[in-house]
């Protein structure tokens, strides 16, 4: 997002966060927050910048600060500009026990970043999330609002590439659909 | 009136008295130690968990005593409670290891900290803490900051007591600071710089129970023991005008609001009276603060000679110890 | 064959559709329970001795008839749908296969309550399963089941999904409730409790996902013969998830009394250790509760056969027992590194934890690093006893149950298998080489 472009809603966005924040009670818009910085990540290039966020603070009638502590607490909130698939990696007991963190290593060597970091292309950003409530069918990662399961590393493979095939927009968890 | 038993103690308080305020009431050793909460703050309390105390019988009606130990601040008394604080060891155990908690992250740097000698953390420790630290991993540090040109924030040294959000939410206009990040990097924070900008942000800094949030004006000018704290007053249109001044000489080097004898602030100042008015002339001077507080802040006290001989005492039975350790 | 009562139709084509959920007789319960008093209601589920399958157990009945009725002050039934105990992924399942069921579940809860509006709070990593449930509400909102009215009985009822953003710690219900009024998921301090002041300072319930699935059956069969099934004060049917290093992975719907070792070894569950191997631990509850060797799990420790059941799994207490908590049944080969493992669970907690209270939030990471320096060769035998000393610091003395979370898997797994502690600090360069000594996945070897 450029510095001098004017921080706003789509319109679709905009009528969406009005119909979330009418399903709490009178004078309690405060609690639309977290859907509506999820559709904020995703109207803006996948992360929170504190101008986005002050935004946020004016449509819901808030102080900053609120949005700040809040956006900080949750991990799914980037603060920092990522890539445009930012690829989640489950690390916790049952995706180890699986393998995950030769999966981790994995993509760390195949992507050339680490943990947290992203790549030179601006194509993926690497994290590695707690547990996924994905057990069942580990090792797993996330990309956007997708679950990709019980991974090989062909599978892996696959999916990057068709990252690289498909994706031009950055994706976010909400994915312009309902919320 | 329920009727609790504190330590053998008992006492009648009003309804909806915490243990944490029976305690105070019934008065002496028997109080729990408290980090973060502010009697005058609503919703304070329950963090930090260095009140916590053995609650034996629950009340007369349930006698069942409580499975874990409870936070004495945030705890209702009940008719017939009866609840041990000094006199149960693995309570005392239990603080300790509270204590170290809030330990393992802090600094330790009170040589070069304005609030030494009138911390909370350092009486708490010295009263409760192990002598030495079993934490070896590197302390959590933060960069020091500046939150306008009058406080200074050192986020090292925090113990996330909330007690300066709670000011800023309840005494002051807005908040513009909070808690950011979570877990054990969790810190105070405006996030993108900028002064707290409310006639009584000030006040944060009297309700830090360590260094991390401190004044500015007053910053390495002295040691508190070494100053000389006066009760004074003046016509304030904001506030009561009712301040302490911390004097060397004829000069005034800090002003703070009163505080009882738990540190708690009697009467909130507004910024004029904390940072503006730092001549003698502006201020009817009534006369030598009186500080209750077993602390090195009272250890240089010509006001009550009393106290200075119960702090030489400990003093000598330091000395001892350091030089014949067992 | 067991007795399904959340899963029967779960492999029904098109079941998530309102369609094919009602020709298979889905929202006739509705139907029934508005004809009856809300009072009847929570009696029956009273009777059913149904147990919160969130993982604390507490009877879903008697948490319904503390809920606070003052004149004039609305009232919300919250659905816990923030699932992510490690090794627990059976609300993810129900509710993406079956959403409907949870939806009826939460009418019939709310009428029983008195709620007009409730809501679901679904973790936000779940985003798919959101609009999976937003189009079965917007289905049940036309066919009447939701909205004004509701089936000719008086009744008005609205019903919403919220996200949250990532943070284990608001599956603690008043945390949830804090992150659905929009503000950090710090859990808060108790009493009062949410049946008094919950969300917005309104009496509020929070149940698990499977709570209130489970009310449908419990409607339709009559609380007296749901309690029939099950064994004890463990009544009616569970969800286990089932993963680790087993033939069969996945989500089981199990009558509670069935013993553990038929769960683990018969083909109709999880079919076993895979590749030929032996067990070697479990745990039963999700990652909070003890770990257990395969002696302690299979027999009590008496001998006779432990069984799936709350009693059964908690029996011996800490010494030889462990809880039945959230159903996640993480189980663990020959090859597995406990220290490890429990590594990983460690730096879960504190990643997870709020920050709030100091013995979490600094002991937490106290532990994680007390762990690494073991795992890493570089650990003393003092530091197991610290690590042994710093779990206790926190057990009990938190605001939330999160401590205790964080410290039972340090203390299991230091009482059950200290010998392997102490061969990581005795023989460091024998378990360096070894280091990830557990068997990987479907990935190459040369990452192994």
């Amino acid at each position: 997002m450029s510095a001098d472009k004017e921080i706003k809603f789509s319109d679709d966005a905009y009528a969406l966060v009005q119909k979330i924040i009418k399903r709490y009670p009178e004078g309690k818009q405060k609690s639309a927050l977290i859907p509506v910085l999820h559709i904020a990540q995703a109207e803006f290039s996948g992360w929170l910048s504190a101008p986005v966020m002050d935004y946020v603070a004016s449509l819901l009638s808030i102080a900053s600060i609120e949005v700040y502590e809040v956006a900080s607490f949750y991990t799914m909130f980037n603060l920092k500009p990522v890539g445009k698939c930012v690829i989640e990696v489950c690390r916790t007991g049952p995706c180890w026990l699986m393998g995950a963190e030769d999966l981790v290593k994995y993509l760390e060597k195949k992507l050339n970043i680490k943990d947290g970091e992203t790549t030179a292309d601006g194509m993926f950003t690497l994290k590695t999330a707690e547990c996924l409530a994905s057990c069942g069918t580990a090792p797993m990662m996330q990309i956007g609002e997708t679950y990709h399961e019980s991974l090989t590393l062909n599978k892996v493979d696959q999916i990057l590439d068709d990252c690289r095939a498909t994706v031009t927009e950055p994706i976010s968890h909400w994915s312009k659909k309902e919320i | 009136m329920p009727k609790v038993t504190i330590d053998g103690h008992s006492i009648e308080v009003p309804d909806g008295t915490t243990i944490l305020q029976a305690a105070r009431m019934i008065g002496g050793d028997i109080v729990p130690p408290a980090m973060c909460y502010y009697s005058t703050l609503k919703t304070s309390g329950g963090y930090c968990r260095t009140c916590i105390v053995k609650v034996t019988k629950g009340s007369e009606k349930d006698p069942r005593p409580m499975p874990k130990p409870v936070a004495s601040c945030r705890t209702t008394v009940m008719d017939g409670m009866e609840v041990q604080n000094t006199m149960a060891p693995d309570l005392q155990e239990a603080r300790k290891g509270v204590v170290e908690f809030l330990l393992i992250n802090h600094p330790l740097d009170c040589p070069i900290c304005d609030q030494a000698g009138e911390c909370h953390l350092q009486d708490l420790s010295y009263q409760h803490g192990l002598a030495k630290s079993r934490y070896e991993f590197k302390r959590r540090e933060f960069e020091k900051i500046d939150i306008g040109d009058k406080i200074k924030l050192h986020m090292s040294r925090c113990i996330l007591c909330y007690r300066c959000v709670k000011v800023a939410d309840q005494v002051c206009d807005s908040r513009s600071h909070g808690v950011i990040n979570r877990g054990d990097v969790a810190e105070i924070s405006t996030y993108i710089e900028k002064a707290l900008d409310s006639e009584f942000s000030g006040n944060v800094i009297d309700v830090c129970p360590v260094g991390a949030l401190t004044d500015r004006t007053f910053r390495f000018k002295s040691r508190v023991w070494f100053t000389k704290p006066v009760d004074a007053h003046r016509n304030c249109t904001k506030c009561s005008g009712k301040t302490v001044l911390w004097m060397s000489g004829d000069d005034v080097l800090r002003v703070s609001a009163r505080k009882d004898k738990y540190g708690e602030v009697e009467d909130w100042i507004c910024n004029d009276c904390r940072f503006e008015k730092k001549s003698a002339r502006d201020w009817t001077i009534e006369g030598p603060r009186h500080i209750d507080r077993k602390s090195v802040i009272s250890a240089n006290h010509y006001e009550k000679k009393k106290s200075l001989k119960i702090d030489v005492s400990n003093q000598s039975k330091i000395e001892e110890r350091a030089h014949n350790p067992k | 064959m067991g007795r399904k009562l959340l899963t029967e139709n779960i492999n029904v084509p098109g079941i998530q559709s309102l369609s094919v959920y009602r020709h298979q007789g889905g929202y006739e319960t509705l139907k029934k329970a508005v004809g009856m008093t809300s009072e009847a209601i929570v009696e029956e589920v009273k009777k059913s001795g149904l147990r919160g399958r969130g993982g604390a157990g507490f009877p879903t009945g008697l948490k319904w008839s503390f809920l606070a009725k003052p004149e004039g002050v609305p009232r919300h039934l919250v659905c816990n749908a923030d699932e992510s105990e490690p090794g627990t992924f059976k609300d993810r399942y129900m509710m993406e296969r079956i959403p409907h069921l949870l939806i009826e579940g939460m009418i019939i809860g709310s009428f029983a309550l008195g709620a007009n509006s409730s809501y679901i709070y679904i973790r936000g990593e779940m985003m798919y399963v959101l609009h999976i449930l937003q189009r079965a509400i917007d289905e049940a909102y036309e066919a009447g089941f939701l909205g004004k009215n509701i089936l000719g009985s008086g009744f008005d009822f609205d019903l919403y999904v919220h996200c949250g953003a990532g943070a284990y710690i608001c599956g603690e219900e008043t945390a949830l409730i804090e992150s659905l009024e929009g503000k950090r998921g710090n859990p808060r301090i108790k009493p009062p409790f949410p049946a008094i002041k919950g969300l917005w300072e309104r009496p509020t319930v929070v149940n698990n996902v499977e709570s209130i699935m489970a009310v449908v059956p419990i409607i339709k069969m009559g609380g007296d013969e749901y309690a029939k099934i099950g064994i004890g004060k463990s009544t009616g049917t569970k969800l286990i998830s089932a993963c680790g290093h087993i033939n069969k992975p996945g989500v089981y719907e199990i009558e509670m009394g069935i013993p553990v070792e038929e769960f683990i070894y018969s083909d109709e569950y999880c079919g076993g250790i895979r590749n030929g191997k032996e067990l070697k631990a479990v745990v039963a509850g999700g990652s909070s509760v003890p770990v257990l060797p395969k002696s302690l799990i299979l027999n009590l420790a008496n001998g006779e056969p432990r069984l799936m059941s709350y009693e059964s799994l908690s029996e011996g207490g800490f010494a030889t027992g462990t809880m039945l908590g959230s159903g996640g049944f993480i189980l663990m080969d020959e090859d597995t590194s406990i220290v490890k493992n429990l590594w990983t669970f460690t730096r879960f907690y504190h990643h997870e934890s709020c920050g709030q209270c100091s013995p979490c939030r600094e002991g937490t990471g106290w532990m994680e690093k007390l762990l690494h320096k073991i795992l890493d060769g570089h650990g003393t035998l003092s530091d197991v006893d610290l690590l042994w000393e710093i779990q206790s610091k926190i057990e009990g003395k938190t605001i939330c149950p999160l401590g205790d979370a964080a410290a039972w898997p340090v203390a299991s797994a230091i009482r059950h298998f200290r010998h392997e502690f102490e061969e990581y600090v005795t023989n460091p360069q024998n378990i360096k080489k070894d280091h990830h000594y557990y068997r990987v996945n479907n990935i190459s070897p040369e990452f192994a």
